[in-house]
C-alpha cells in the first residue's frame, strides 16, 4: 500500500526509474519523494536505528528526505525531479552498518 | 559603497521577493535574485512542474488573482534582472553572499542584501512523529499543490494555525478522505481573538468560509485535543489523542499532518549579525527590523523570514523594504508618499497577525509533558529525556540552549535545528522552571543547509 495517493494531474506521461535495483513506474514531473512514496511507504533508514523516515516537511528543509544516486552522491528527495532511467538507492552505499541485516 | 553601480542581492522568490525586485527595478536598478526553487512564487503561491494542467483557481482557491500577479510580475522582470534560480544562498559573512548551484559555489559580495527568505512549519514533537505517513501542514499542502497527491489515503489534520483548516478543505475538495481535524486550541480562543481578527474582514470571512465548508462536506472538527502518539510498527496506522476532560481517544489512519504555524527562516539573517529578541505574541526569537525592513548597515528584512504576517504583508513588506534600500543607496529619498502608505498596510495586516496567534495558540503544555523517550530531534535521534539530562548538569546559572546542544547533540543535525529547536528550548525552560524567554535560541551556523564539502574545497 502506497503513502501518497495522486488525486489529480494523473495523466501525465509514465518514466521508468530503478529504485534499490527494482523498477518503478512514476509520472513525468515528479519528485523522488512523490515517485518512492507512491510505490511504497518508505524513503529511508534512520541512522541511529529507529526505523524508516519517509520524508517530513516536503520543502526541502528537513533533510530527512536523503537518497543516494548511482554514484554515491546523495540528494534529497522532495526537491529533485525525477528522470527516465534515473538509479537510486534508498540505503547509504558508503555506509554498510546503517542497512540492518 | 560603490555608489554608481551598486550591487543588490535579494533572496527569496516569493511574493516579498517579488515586490521587493519590482520595485528596485522600478527605481533603475538591476538586482539578483537568488531562489532555490525552479521556478518563482515561494512555498505559497509555488508553481507546479511544467506538464501540469491545474489552473490557478484549482491551485491557489481565493488567492488565485494574487498568484497569477505574483507570477505574472516575477516573469516580466526576469530580463531586467540577474535571475538565480536553484540556488541555495548558504552563508553570509564580511559582506559576501556564498551561493551554490550545481556544486558551483559563487560569492556574491553585495552592496545591500534584502533577505526574504520565508518560513517553515513551526512543530511540537509528540510520539511517533517521526513514523513514515507524518508529514508537516505546509507539507501536506505543498504535495497536494505541486504534484497533486495526497500525503495519504485517510487523513488526519492536527495543529492550532489557520492553515490547519485550509490545507483539510483543500485536500476535502480535491477528494482525500479527511478522517478529522483535530485542534488544539479551545474554541474560546478563537471567540475571544474575534475583535483583533475584525482588523482584516476579508481574511476573517474566508477563514470562517473555510471552517463553514469542512462542516459541510462532513468532516468531524474538534477542539481543545491534545495528540498523545501515533500509532503504527512501521508507518502510521492511527493516532491516539485526548479529548479536552475526556479519556484518550484512537483514530484511524494512515496519515497525519501536523503543524502549529510558522517560524522565520531566519538562518541568514542570523549570519548577517541582526539582531534577535524574543517576541511574545509570536512567541519565538525573532530577526530585528524597523518597519520599513531596515535591519542593519546594507541588510533589509521582508516577508515571512523576518516575521510571519502572510502573503499579503509579504507583498507589502518586500516593496517597503525596497524603498527603504533605495533611499539608503542615495539614489534619491525613494518614495516617500508610497512608503507611508505601505506602511499604514503593513500595521493593519501585523495587527490581524497578533489575533491569528491568539485564536491559534502554540501549546507549549505539549513540550513539558512529553515523554523522556520521546525523539524531539529527528536528525541525531535525541529525545526528550536526553535533553532535560542536559540542562540539568551542574553548570551554575542554568542551561541555555546552545549549551544543551553542546551536551545533546540536540539542534546539531542537518536541519539545523529548523524542527528541534523552538521545542528544545521548551523543553529545556520547563525543565529548569524558567521562562522560554530566559534560555536563549540556537544560534545559526553556516552552511544554512548541507552541501558538499567538495563543493566549497573547490572554491
Amino acid at each position: 500500500m502506497p503513502q501518497f495517493v495522486r488525486l489529480k494531474e494523473k495523466s501525465r506521461p509514465r518514466v521508468t526509474i530503478t529504485v534499490d535495483g527494482a523498477t518503478v513506474e512514476a509520472l513525468e514531473g515528479d519528485t523522488l519523494l512523490t515517485a518512492l512514496l507512491t510505490n511504497g511507504r518508505r524513503v529511508r533508514e534512520s541512522e541511529f536505528g529507529d526505523g524508516a523516515r519517509a520524508g517530513f516537511c516536503v520543502i526541502g528543509a528537513c533533510q530527512d528526505c536523503w537518497v543516494w544516486m548511482d554514484g554515491g552522491e546523495r540528494t534529497r528527495a522532495c526537491t529533485t525531479y525525477i528522470a527516465e532511467g534515473m538509479t537510486i538507492f534508498t540505503h547509504n552505499p558508503e555506509w554498510p552498518w546503517t542497512t540492518p541485516a | 559603497m560603490a555608489m554608481d553601480d551598486p550591487r543588490v542581492v535579494v533572496v527569496g522568490a516569493g511574493p516579498a521577493g517579488v515586490r521587493a525586485a519590482e520595485a528596485l527595478v522600478k527605481h533603475g536598478l538591476r538586482p539578483l535574485v537568488i531562489d532555490e526553487a525552479p521556478l518563482s512564487g515561494g512555498q505559497i503561491y509555488r508553481r507546479p512542474p511544467p506538464g501540469f494542467r491545474r489552473t490557478t483557481k484549482e491551485l491557489y482557491g481565493f488567492e488565485a488573482a494574487k498568484a497569477e500577479a505574483i507570477h505574472r510580475t516575477f516573469d516580466g522582470l526576469t530580463d531586467v534582472i540577474d535571475y538565480r534560480p536553484r540556488t541555495l544562498a548558504w552563508n553570509v559573512q564580511d559582506r559576501v553572499l556564498y551561493t551554490a548551484c550545481d556544486d558551483v559555489v559563487t560569492p556574491v559580495s553585495f552592496d545591500a542584501l534584502l533577505l526574504a527568505t520565508g518560513a517553515t512549519d513551526r512543530v511540537l514533537p509528540f510520539p511517533g512523529w517521526t513514523l513514515p505517513g507524518v508529514y508537516t501542514l505546509g507539507g501536506s499542502q505543498v504535495a497536494l499543490k505541486h504534484q497533486g497527491c495526497a500525503v495519504g489515503r485517510r487523513m488526519v489534520f492536527l495543529g492550532s494555525t489557520p492553515l490547519l483548516y485550509l490545507v483539510a478543505y483543500q485536500y476535502a475538495r480535491a477528494g482525500a478522505e479527511v478522517a478529522a481535524v483535530l485542534d488544539t486550541a479551545p474554541f474560546s480562543a478563537k471567540v475571544r481573538a474575534v475583535p483583533k481578527l475584525l482588523s482584516n474582514t476579508s481574511m476573517f470571512v474566508k477563514g470562517l468560509y473555510t471552517m463553514a465548508a469542512l462542516h459541510r462536506l462532513g468532516v468531524a472538527i474538534e477542539h481543545g485535543v491534545r495528540p498523545v502518539a501515533v500509532e503504527g510498527d512501521d508507518a502510521v496506522a492511527g493516532l491516539r489523542y485526548r479529548r479536552r476532560g475526556e479519556g484518550e481517544v484512537r483514530i484511524d489512519c494512515d496519515a497525519v499532518a501536523f503543524g502549529f504555524g510558522l517560524r522565520p527562516e531566519s538562518q541568514l539573517a542570523d549570519l548577517a549579525d541582526c539582531d534577535f529578541r524574543f517576541d511574545p505574541v509570536f512567541h519565538q526569537w525573532l530577526p530585528q527590523c524597523a518597519d520599513d525592513g531596515r535591519a542593519g548597515e546594507g541588510i533589509y528584512l521582508a516577508g515571512d523570514g523576518a516575521r510571519i504576517g502572510g502573503a499579503d504583508a509579504a507583498e507589502v513588506s518586500g516593496e517597503l523594504a525596497a524603498l527603504s534600500l533605495i533611499e539608503d543607496l542615495g539614489g534619491g529619498p525613494g518614495d516617500k508618499a508610497r512608503s507611508v502608505e505601505l506602511s499604514r498596510r503593513l500595521s493593519s495586516l501585523v495587527r490581524f497577525q497578533a489575533g491569528l496567534a491568539g485564536a491559534f495558540p502554540w501549546p507549549a503544555d505539549m513540550a513539558r509533558s512529553l515523554p523522556d523517550n520521546a525523539i524531539v530531534c529527528r536528525c541525531e535521534r535525541v529525545t526528550a529525556g536526553e535533553v532535560r539530562q542536559a540542562v540539568q548538569r551542574p553548570l551554575g546559572g542554568g542551561c541555555e540552549i546552545n549549551r544543551a546542544k553542546a551536551f545533546s547533540r540536540i539542534g546539531m543535525g542537518r536541519c539545523q535545528g529548523r524542527f528541534c529547536g523552538l521545542s528544545s528550548a521548551e523543553i529545556s525552560a520547563a525543565a529548569q522552571d524558567r521562562d522560554i524567554s530566559s534560555v536563549g535560541r540556537l544560534r545559526g551556523a553556516g552552511p544554512v543547509k548541507p552541501i558538499k564539502l567538495a563543493t566549497v574545497l573547490d572554491e
